[in-house]
């Protein structure tokens, strides 16, 4: 009953559900709000098409342009007469998918492009810092659509382009962050002991600069179910018999006069995941103690 | 100054260097390349094709090629469309103009809310318009565009009639007023999220300024209220905004390409659109690069603006 058993114990204190950024976390009222949203969003889309009373390819032309809450089509019927609701929640795995694996490549891109010039410096650094600059000159719509339409569009395919059109933000947020970190004390100590080049940037650096891209990240997911929603809107993302957020809008407008709801519900889809996601990443924002730049 | 000057447009011309191999790089992701609507004739031979090729200069190696576009570029050479036969620039330049009044009506709107907006939150901080003006503005950035002008023409033109659903104008009726009646509601719909934007970084900057000295110090010579705030405050904290009004460039650009599509509006935005789905590559990529180079002129104007108003940064 010496030191060796009092490591358990002091571990035992620093779970990270009563980690200070933890405790912020909850008491930020808009991120929990957040949270409430994306976890029902997900647990809909998962478990909800199995519960339903109709399938979402089902077609019954006879019920077609049904308004929400006539029988037990929920949210109403689209001009085939398919169940919208079984549509929406199928519809929110896949583009909750997009965004979540668009984030994923965007921030591992992000990330990369961002230690590298930031720790390296240099004429490197500079090439790889006007390289996103450059991305960023372009309108990202444009750069979005004029792929997907030379690139044959399929799930993943419209993830990689959205990946490729959002990574930007990262690098520069990284590239910052380790810039300054560079100078510090720990840097030069891990110089000292000979440590190599990408060690120091994958485990030394990288992990200190956790915050901000958790933060990006989050924000990012936010910002690829919009992009998907828009491409896929115009017809040029998630190819129908698929269903997306974005591709069931498609079409919505010529109906806007007789049957609103096909315009109406899935964009209550998309602004509630993308509030949920941006209220989240608020929160991780104060409670990570990142420097706010938008208020 | 000059110095300067030379300095931010040599990283500009660098920076147009970058674009324009990207450009050029997603041209040549183009199925069939360049050439790809030929290929769709019938009446095209393989051998035609080859022949078309050497003469386009198409059998060089890449980098030759990329100079010669580039060359060709500079020029105000952008390639004829593949739809009317028309030059590219000639094309575009039909359509800019749409654009413009577009982004810049919703700017002036979302700079005149948003300001207010924000001035008025970093005074009354945490109360409760504070605190509507935070969440409205971030659930604000989360409504989709396009789906907001969808609403916006179901409640606003359809239902109550107010405004037309879309295009620039009613055949038979071009007066100034009929053009800004088309007007109004594309524009509101754009700045929904530009309001949100500016209204955020108005508030912080505000905040920035209001607890420094010469605020103090205006306030203890007597200076009303009022004034302090409007030359004192304001004045300074419109600053950094100018850059950030050059940084939304890229951003309203998009906005107006989205808006445009749902309201028809024939702009920029609906010509990309309808090249796309004709396949009417040259006019894609001009527009893809005009949009880039805007956008790296705007910010150099923004840079040369706070420049010239803000005597610190020359000697950065």
């Amino acid at each position: 009953m010496t030191a060796l058993s009092a490591t358990p114990h002091s571990r035992r204190r620093e779970r990270w559900w009563r980690s200070r950024t933890a405790r912020r976390f909850m008491q930020h009222k808009l991120a929990l709000v957040g949270a409430v949203i994306i976890v029902a969003l997900a647990l809909a889309c998962i478990f909800g098409p199995w519960l339903l009373p109709h399938d979402s390819l089902q077609i019954d032309i006879r019920a077609r342009f049904s308004p929400p809450f006539s029988g037990d089509h929920y949210l109403g019927t689209d001009p085939l007469g398919r169940d919208l609701a079984a549509r929406l929640l199928e519809a929110g795995r896949i583009s909750l998918l997009v965004g979540l694996f668009a984030m994923l490549l965007s921030t591992f891109v992000g990330a990369l492009v961002g230690v590298v010039a930031g720790y390296r410096g240099g004429w490197i650094g500079s090439v790889l810092m006007r390289l996103v600059d450059a991305f960023l000159a372009f309108p990202s719509i444009f750069l979005v659509l004029a792929l997907a339409a030379v690139l044959k569009p399929s799930p993943a395919v419209i993830t990689v382009i959205i990946a490729l059109t959002s990574w930007m933000e990262v690098s520069r947020i990284v590239e910052a962050e380790v810039r300054s970190l560079r100078e510090r004390e720990f840097v030069l100590a891990g110089k000292m002991l000979g440590l190599s080049g990408s060690h120091m940037m994958f485990r030394e650096v990288l992990p200190n600069a956790m915050g901000p891209i958790i933060v990006a990240a989050t924000l990012t997911v936010a910002r690829a179910i919009l992009t998907e929603a828009y491409v896929s809107f115009l017809g040029y993302g998630i190819q129908p018999p698929l269903p997306s957020w974005g591709n069931m809008l498609n079409g919505a407008q010529q109906y806007l006069e007789t049957a609103p709801w096909l315009a109406i519900v899935p964009g209550i889809a998309i602004t509630l995941a993308v509030t949920g996601f941006n209220f989240i990443g608020d929160g991780l924002r104060d409670a990570l103690d990142v420097r706010s730049e938008g208020g | 100054m000059l110095p300067f000057l030379l300095n931010r447009l040599w990283q500009s011309f660098i920076l147009l260097i970058i674009v324009s191999i990207i450009g050029f790089t997603i041209l040549n992701l183009i199925p069939g390349g360049p050439l790809s609507q030929y290929a769709l004739d019938p009446g095209m031979t393989a051998a035609d094709l080859e022949r078309l090729k050497e003469q386009m200069g198409l059998n060089r190696p890449l980098p030759i090629q990329y100079l010669d576009w580039a060359w060709r570029m500079l020029h105000g050479d952008w390639g004829t469309s593949y739809r009317d036969g028309a030059p590219v620039t000639e094309v575009i330049g039909r359509h800019i103009f749409a654009t413009f009044i577009l982004m810049g009506s919703s700017m002036a709107i979302s700079i005149a809310i948003g300001t207010w907006i924000g001035i008025r939150g970093a005074t009354h901080r945490y109360s409760l318009f504070d605190y509507t003006a935070t969440v409205g503005a971030m659930v604000a950035l989360s409504i989709p565009t396009f789906w907001f002008g969808l609403v916006s023409i179901y409640i606003f033109a359809l239902k109550l009639g107010w405004f037309p659903a879309g295009n620039m104008y009613t055949i038979g009726d071009e007066t100034v007023l009929g053009y800004l009646h088309h007007l109004i509601l594309p524009s509101l719909v754009l700045s929904l999220v530009h309001v949100a934007v500016w209204s955020r970084y108005m508030r912080t900057a505000t905040l920035d300024v209001i607890h420094q000295d010469f605020v103090k110090t205006a306030r203890a010579k007597g200076v009303r209220e009022k004034r302090v705030l409007m030359k004192h405050v304001v004045g300074n904290a419109l600053l950094p905004m100018i850059t950030l009004a050059g940084m939304q460039l890229p951003q309203l650009l998009s906005g107006a390409l989205v808006t445009e599509t749902v309201f028809t509006w024939p702009g920029m935005g609906r010509l990309f659109l309808d090249s796309l789905s004709y396949s009417d590559y040259p006019v894609v990529m001009g527009l893809l690069m005009l949009s880039a180079i805007l956008t790296l002129l705007g910010n150099l104007i923004a840079d040369i603006v706070v420049s010239m108003v803000d005597p610190r940064i020359r000697l950065a």
